[in-house]
């Protein structure tokens, strides 16, 4: 079984990010990136696939700058066999991604497709099931767990009041929660080693889809700060304070 | 030209969020239509007629809708989709799974989690966890835009709107139901609730224990960090924040939670917040209304105590 896993470069999620003085967009120039946390787990379970002899090949696909880069060698030194990037300057909407992943997979032939359930950047979680609808293949949303049984895959996922297992006949789209596993750690050795791989590079243009952005971004700003909150010293002052606030009987 | 809601339910009755997702769909001023999709959904389609601002009501049933598989329930959005320029969904896991489907189909681009509309297709959302809002504007045909619900008021009854049905298309088939585990609890719905009490990992095995009997007094759903329902100490449906659930209570109570910005971006549109932490550093006091400085081993008996 051949997997393919979507990774997207983000900025680090440890970092708050800023708003540029003019409001145009967020300041990312300078600020540390990495693997998108929900990639860097998708990543791992292809890596558990394989290593259970599920798997025979696993490729890890990103669609961005040359910067990207850093990200498809971050996957190569957990394991992945091979890197492509697809280069695309400028930014990109969901359905943007999954028209040019969906491009390379055609190329490709996954029998299975893994994505992180969110971009922490746009937030949006949309590019799996894009992807899914554009290929006319079943969607494993915020998979928990996953087991391959033949041609099918079941998903545990996660879901608003509890979790829900489905069975996808593949090729499937799996997006990956934060419980499917914990990603390891990367040894120095093999972060050296991923710098020597190489890493296939197509032009987005390339591709012969058309991934304009139909959404202008017209401004951002920071939430409206709190006011400043108080400290009570015990809990009888606690409770007083939220009965004159009304949010206590 | 009618705006398109896709509605929620549990099979008996309509849920909360499709009720916000009205109101926010009124902001386009058109005709609102609800699509109830669902195995027998008579019940709920009564119930949909009735929330005011409804127009219209459009059952889509079938045996195999029983489950609501979003490759099922966007099928059936995209074959109506054509008499419609807006199609809105909450931004629950069913629309989450949906909508972005139906926009791939449709071959537009889609808006999640949408906070405000401030003009037809001019919106904004949280991005960056919350930490940024970003003004966006789509210059896609069709409007495809999940709503955080909690952003906007609950539409009340008050119409009488006609209810009329089409058929549902094949099953997608290549995606088949298995199981489902619902956390049952007799707490009011975390996304709605009006208090809110979440514990961190800290609480440990006592997690339900010391949070119980505060939230029944307080009549409060019960919520969790991630590290929390990592270590196991609480199920996953109760995760508050960026990658859980979304919650503006009138009360939020954090006992024992750091104040992570993942976490924070699932409270921030709280009215009042009370961080309880014994370490005054913690970065939740800098977000909470109402700090005190405590063990949580004491003061949650305390609080318990206090609100006899
Ligand atoms: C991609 C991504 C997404 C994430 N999404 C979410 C999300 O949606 N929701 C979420 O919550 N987290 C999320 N996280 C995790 C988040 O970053 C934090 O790790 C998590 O919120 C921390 O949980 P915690 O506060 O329980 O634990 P900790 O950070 O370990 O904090 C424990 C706190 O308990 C206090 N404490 C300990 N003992 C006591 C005591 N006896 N009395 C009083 N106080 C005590 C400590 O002082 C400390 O402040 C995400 C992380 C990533 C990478
Ligand atoms: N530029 C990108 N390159 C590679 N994968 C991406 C990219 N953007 C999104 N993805 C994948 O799609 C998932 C969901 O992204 P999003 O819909 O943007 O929240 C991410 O977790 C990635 O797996």
């Amino acid at each position: 079984m051949k997997i393919m896993v979507a990774v997207k470069h983000v900025v680090d999620y440890n970092i708050v990010p800023r708003v540029k003085q003019d409001g145009s967009d967020v300041e990312i120039s300078g600020v540390k990136m990495g693997i998108n946390p929900f990639d860097e787990i998708a990543v791992e379970e292809a890596l558990r696939l394989k290593e259970k002899g599920i798997a025979t090949e696993i490729v890890a696909v990103s669609i961005g700058a040359e910067n990207s880069k850093d990200t498809l060698r971050h996957a190569l030194a957990m394991g992945v066999d091979r890197a492509v990037l697809v280069q695309v300057e400028g930014k990109l909407q969901p359905l943007g991604v999954a028209k040019l992943l969906k491009a390379v997979a055609g190329r490709e032939q996954p029998d299975l497709i893994l994505l992180g359930k969110q971009a922490i950047d746009d937030d949006a979680g949309q590019a799996g099931q894009m992807l899914a609808a554009l290929l006319g293949v079943g969607q494993g949303l915020f998979a928990s767990e996953i087991k391959v049984n033949g041609n099918e895959i079941e998903v545990n996922r996660e879901v608003d009041g509890g979790t829900e297992t489905v069975a996808l006949q593949l090729p499937a789209i799996v997006t990956a929660d934060l419980r499917l596993n914990e990603p390891r750690f990367i040894k120095l050795p093999n972060m050296m080693m991923a710098k020597k791989k190489p890493i296939d590079v197509i032009a987005g243009t390339e591709l012969g889809v058309d991934f304009a952005s139909h959404l202008s971004l017209l401004n951002v700003a920071e939430p409206a700060p709190r006011k400043p909150g108080v400290m009570v010293n015990s809990v009888a002052e606690l409770v007083e304070k939220l009965r004159i606030e009304k949010v206590l009987a | 030209m009618s705006v398109l809601i896709l509605a929620e339910h549990d099979g008996q009755h309509i849920k909360q969020s499709t009720r916000q997702a009205v109101t926010a769909a009124a902001a386009w001023q058109q005709p609102l239509h609800l699509l109830v999709v669902g195995a027998d959904v008579s019940a709920v389609a009564a119930q949909a007629a009735a929330i005011a601002g409804v127009a219209k009501v459009i059952r889509v049933e079938a045996p195999h809708l029983a489950h609501l598989l979003a490759e099922d329930v966007a099928a059936a959005l995209q074959q109506l989709a054509g008499d419609y320029k807006v199609i809105v969904a909450a931004h629950s896991t069913l629309g989450k799974g949906v909508l972005p489907r139906v926009a791939a189909l449709l071959d537009v681009g889609m808006v999640s989690d949408v906070v405000e509309i401030q003009a037809p297709a001019t919106y904004v959302r949280p991005i960056y966890a919350g930490n940024v809002l970003a003004t966006v504007q789509s210059s896609d045909a069709v409007q495809v835009v999940s709503v955080r619900a909690t952003s906007f008021e609950a539409a009340t009854d008050g119409a009488s709107a006609e209810v009329t049905s089409a058929a549902a298309p094949a099953a997608f088939g290549k995606v088949r139901w298995v199981s489902e585990q619902r956390n049952l609890s007799d707490r009011p719905e975390l996304a709605t609730a009006n208090v809110v009490i979440s514990g961190g990992r800290s609480l440990g095995e006592q997690f339900n224990a010391l949070l119980e009997p505060v939230a029944h007094k307080l009549n409060a759903a019960i919520g969790a960090t991630r590290a929390c329902v990592d270590a196991g100490f609480a199920p996953n449906d109760l995760q508050v924040g960026q990658t859980g659930t979304v919650v503006a209570p009138e009360l939020y109570i954090a006992v024992g939670i750091s104040g992570a910005m993942q976490h924070l971006a699932g409270i921030k549109d709280s009215k009042v917040i009370v961080a309880i932490n014994h370490d005054p550093d913690a970065p939740i006091f800098k977000h909470a209304d109402y700090g005190l400085v405590a063990d949580l081993f004491k003061a949650l008996p305390e609080l318990n105590a206090a609100l006899s």
